[in-house]
């Protein structure tokens, strides 16, 4: 399993080849949405939205011996893509990981600019949500032990 | 007819170059400002009106007893006179300033409405309203025990006129509709409306935001008893708007706000307010902004509002047409009478990807419901892509957008 830091690597270089082709670079974003694992209806609850988003973003997670498994959906395709990065990096990752991490390639490949300043707002509410998940996880993990 | 008139008359290309803003890339595209039922750009006079007062003459205005004083609050009452003419007001102090069309509908929901209604009274909107026009009314629907209305929308659209004529009537005591959609460009039949609020005893008030720079308004022969529009959406400066209202409905209503400006005199026990305008502009006003708003007034009636409407009508004929012809795209109302705006779906793609998408080639859009949610819910979707005009769009815009869209649709991903 390759770390988070490795990962965040792969995706800058792939950013990288499309340059400055902004339209690309977002038909890119939405692919990559594409290949998300379908999130079951059951979990398309109001108590599984990310508070903070424009889209609708429904975020759930579980533990696989002691790695944090994320699952989501979103209602537009570059919300989608966008979670789907954050899920290609930090999923199977340990709790610990999960919780310092920086995701400075998200900076690197120059997100904020490609997708502007209110979805930036929803993509560090989906962080903010994913580190949560992790650290309820961890938090319960260390009440068990 | 009026097309072939403002085809010779109108020099886009020389009317582009008094708006600074529009000759810059975004994203390494020319921009192409498409999000004008928004807010329109500022040509240069307006900014420089602004420069002016505050480099030049910036004062407190009325009771000042100096020069500069003098001067800003000549300036200031002469966009009043201007704004008078630009609607043809009766009166020079029927003329109210505001913050904006908001501001202008919760002055009179508030100051009229709540004095004036009681339970059992209705109050008439349109399903097409923004939420400004919705919002303050339920606010004093729920104060006064009034219930609100609403014309129906059909699919097109436009008002359900039967529907609506059988909801205004005896029991209606305000009609609050808007001229022009902001969500889908249809131009209401006001007209008859008005004539029949008449008949009832019902008072009137129109939210002009975006018919005031399209159409010569005349508030006299349109007979409603208020009118209210932007400054902003007319290539003024934001944060400053017009009530108007007929004297005697004006003198009859509460005023919003106490404080400075809008009193006659005022002792502990007691205070008496001003006359009209006065009484509703309690304390110091958006002076600069408003004495630029009648170089914008000026702007416009200078390029005449019926060119101004030709051009535009043109660009929106082009938009339809071309985005007609794509498959999987719909357009939202479909009204015959509109203006300035298409608003549409795109098979595949949310409406916010598609603003994100054509973003990337410099084409400003707006996406989402348009401050107008009971309509969106009534059309069953969330919200729309929409493209709203202003008299410096080009048809070469036009088919740039038509084409971005085109290879969107190319791309169909589902």
């Amino acid at each position: 399993m390759p770390s988070i830091k490795e990962l965040e690597e792969e995706i800058i270089s792939e950013f990288e080849i499309l340059g400055d082709d902004r339209e690309s670079t977002i038909f890119y974003i939405m692919e990559l949405g594409d290949k998300l694992p379908q999130l079951p209806e059951k979990f398309k609850i109001d108590e599984n939205l990310i508070k903070g988003c424009q889209s609708k973003v429904w975020l759930t997670a579980n533990e696989d011996n002691g790695k944090v498994r994320f699952l989501a959906d979103s209602n537009t395709d570059i919300t989608k893509g966008l979670i789907s990065l954050l899920i290609r990096v930090l999923n199977g990752q340990p709790r610990k990981e999960i919780i310092n991490a920086d995701l400075a390639f998200l900076n690197k490949i120059g997100m904020d600019q490609v997708i502007g300043s209110q979805r930036s707002n929803g993509l560090a509410s989906m962080i903010r949500q994913m580190k949560m998940f992790a650290l309820a996880l961890d938090t319960k993990s260390e009440a068990n032990a | 007819m009026q097309n072939s008139v403002a085809e010779i008359t109108l020099d886009i290309e020389k009317i582009r170059k008094d708006f600074p803003i529009l000759h810059q890339e975004v994203n390494g595209f020319p921009l192409v400002y498409f999000d004008n039922a928004a807010t329109t750009q500022k040509p240069k006079v307006v900014i420089e009106a602004l420069e002016n007062y505050y480099a030049g003459y910036n004062s407190n205005i009325h009771r000042g007893a100096h020069f500069l004083a003098n001067k800003a609050t000549i300036a200031f009452e002469d966009t009043r006179k201007t704004i008078a003419q630009f609607i043809n007001s009766a009166e020079i102090e029927e003329v109210i300033f505001t913050k904006g069309t908001t501001d202008g509908i919760n002055i009179v929901a508030q100051g009229y409405g709540r004095k004036f209604l009681k339970a059992g009274d209705e109050i008439l909107i349109s399903g097409l309203e923004h939420h400004s026009n919705i919002v303050p009314w339920q606010m004093a629907a729920e104060a006064t025990g009034a219930t609100l209305k609403v014309i129906p929308v059909l699919e097109n659209g436009t008002w359900d006129i039967n529907a609506g004529f059988k909801l205004l009537n005896e029991n209606t005591k305000i009609l609050a509709v808007n001229h022009v959609s902001n969500a889908l460009g249809t131009v209401n039949p006001i007209e008859l409306f008005i004539k029949k609020a008449r008949e009832v005893g019902a008072k009137v008030l129109i939210d002009g935001a975006q018919s005031a720079s399209h159409f010569d308004i005349d508030v006299q022969a349109m007979d409603c008893d208020f009118f209210v529009f932007s400054g902003h959406k007319m290539f003024g400066p934001t944060g400053c708007g017009i009530l108007y209202g007929k004297r005697a409905v004006l003198e009859a209503m509460d005023p919003y706000q106490g404080g400075g400006e809008m009193i006659k005199e005022v002792t502990f026990e007691k205070t008496t307010y001003n006359d009209i305008p006065f009484k509703f502009e309690a304390g110091t006003p958006n002076i600069g902004d408003i004495i630029a708003l009648k170089v914008a007034a000026d702007y416009i009636t200078n390029i005449g509002r019926k060119n101004i409407a030709a051009h535009i009508n043109r660009l929106l004929k082009r938009a339809t047409d071309g985005l007609s012809k794509i498959e999987g795209l719909r357009i939202i109302g479909t009204s015959e009478n509109k203006i300035g705006v298409v608003s549409f779906l795109l098979d595949g793609y949310h409406p916010f990807d598609v603003g994100m998408l054509l973003d990337a080639t410099g084409i400003a859009v707006r996406t989402g419901h348009h401050c107008a949610q009971p309509l969106m819910n009534g059309f069953g979707i969330e919200g729309t892509v929409r493209a709203s005009f202003a008299v410096y769009n080009t048809i070469e815009e036009v088919d740039k957008l038509v084409k971005a869209v085109e290879r969107l649709a190319a791309r169909k991903r589902k």
